[in-house]
């Protein structure tokens, strides 16, 4: 619902600003619009094989499979774990957050969960010849090496603390 | 002869731009042979992910358009170029707060800053906010998994975020990071 009303708000601001350019300068305008014609075809054949692949592992790595690896178990394990399927999939919010309260009604700690959520927004497997492309393969190995461990911390951290809040 | 030429350079670049997305949809249909069920499914994934990315893609490619377009090199280094300090930092932060879509979204939005010289760690923080705290899905995070949970996460991914934009700053090197401005003013 939330995520609805934001997109709303976007292509509200983006009709207004588009407006005003246009009213200023329809020269401009085309240009900004071809612009924004080309970004988008410079990324759709990597966007396009990036969301068959996550429909190909998602396929495959259900909520009962996802439970399976990190429901049950406690420790570094299953915190590890978790990263690893966090960063892998690349899975939109919508069904991520209802997956992971799922997990957590269905046994799993809060620190696999934190660093599920984590790794899944910060790090992202399947994205990085994309990200290799727009920056370079340093920047990408790098930045999702460095999300990575931060994630696990900051796992621990949301962990520790919900867990003494109770 | 020559437009022949030309006619089989299209198709290879084609395929090598496309290369990915086949080997995906050759996949796709392996799966479906093997496990029928497993192959709906993942269509099914898929058709939600394309229908994502057509509802969210669009204005902010507009936006990004229009933002190359009318505001001036200067006018964004003076805001988020070297120098521009906390206030650089602050707008990194907006911008990926108030994002819509996956991670991905981002790096078109990077390659725009790239081209108006934003400073590298504040393109490294707005790809953090973009991930981590981004405003609608953190909405949709305190209904699924808690108020507080959400909070947490969101606080302590502040200073994260900014500690793994320090780190990159200081690993990658200067002419590194001119070598990327340099291919994105390209793209």
């Amino acid at each position: 619902m939330g995520n609805y009303i934001f997109n709303g708000l976007i292509y509200l601001i983006a009709i207004v600003f588009l407006i005003i350019s246009f009213i200023k300068s329809k020269q401009k305008t085309k240009q900004a619009l071809l612009k924004a014609w080309n970004s988008f075809k410079n990324i759709l054949p990597m966007l396009l094989g990036v969301i068959l692949l996550v429909g190909l592992m998602l396929s495959l790595l259900d909520t009962r499979t996802i439970s399976k690896i990190i429901g049950d178990r406690s420790g570094i394990m299953g915190v590890l774990l978790a990263s690893a399927v966090g960063s892998v999939t690349l899975i939109p919010g919508f069904i991520a957050f209802p997956t992971a309260a799922l997990l957590l009604q269905g046994g799993a700690g809060y620190i696999q969960i934190a660093a599920f959520v984590q790794t899944l927004m910060m790090v992202g497997i399947v994205t990085i010849p994309m990200e290799i492309r727009y920056f370079n393969t340093k920047v990408a190995v790098l930045r999702n090496v460095i999300s990575f461990a931060l994630s696990i911390g900051v796992a621990y951290f949301i962990g520790f603390i919900l867990n003494v809040w109770q | 002869m020559n437009k022949d030429i030309n006619k089989r350079q299209n198709l290879k670049n084609f395929l090598k731009r496309y290369l990915f997305f086949l080997i995906t949809l050759v996949l796709l249909g392996i799966l479906f042979i093997f496990r029928f069920d497993a192959g709906l499914k993942a269509t099914d994934v898929v058709v939600y992910s394309f229908k994502e990315m057509l509802l969210v893609l669009p204005p902010i490619f507009v936006l990004i358009g229009l933002l190359e377009v009318w505001i001036p090199k200067e006018t964004m280094i003076r805001l988020m170029g070297e120098g521009s300090g906390i206030k650089g930092i602050l707008l990194a932060f907006l911008f990926g707060t108030v994002a819509a879509g996956p991670l991905y979204a981002a790096f078109p939005v990077a390659i725009v800053f790239m081209k108006k010289h934003v400073k590298f760690s504040n393109i490294i923080i707005l790809l953090g906010a973009w991930g981590a705290t981004k405003l609608p899905m953190l909405l949709f995070e305190m209904t699924a998994l808690g108020f507080k949970f959400a909070l947490f996460r969101l606080a302590i991914n502040i200073p994260v975020i900014l500690i793994i934009a320090f780190l990159m700053e200081a690993l990658i090197k200067k002419d590194e990071v001119e070598a990327i401005y340099e291919k994105a003013a390209r793209l």
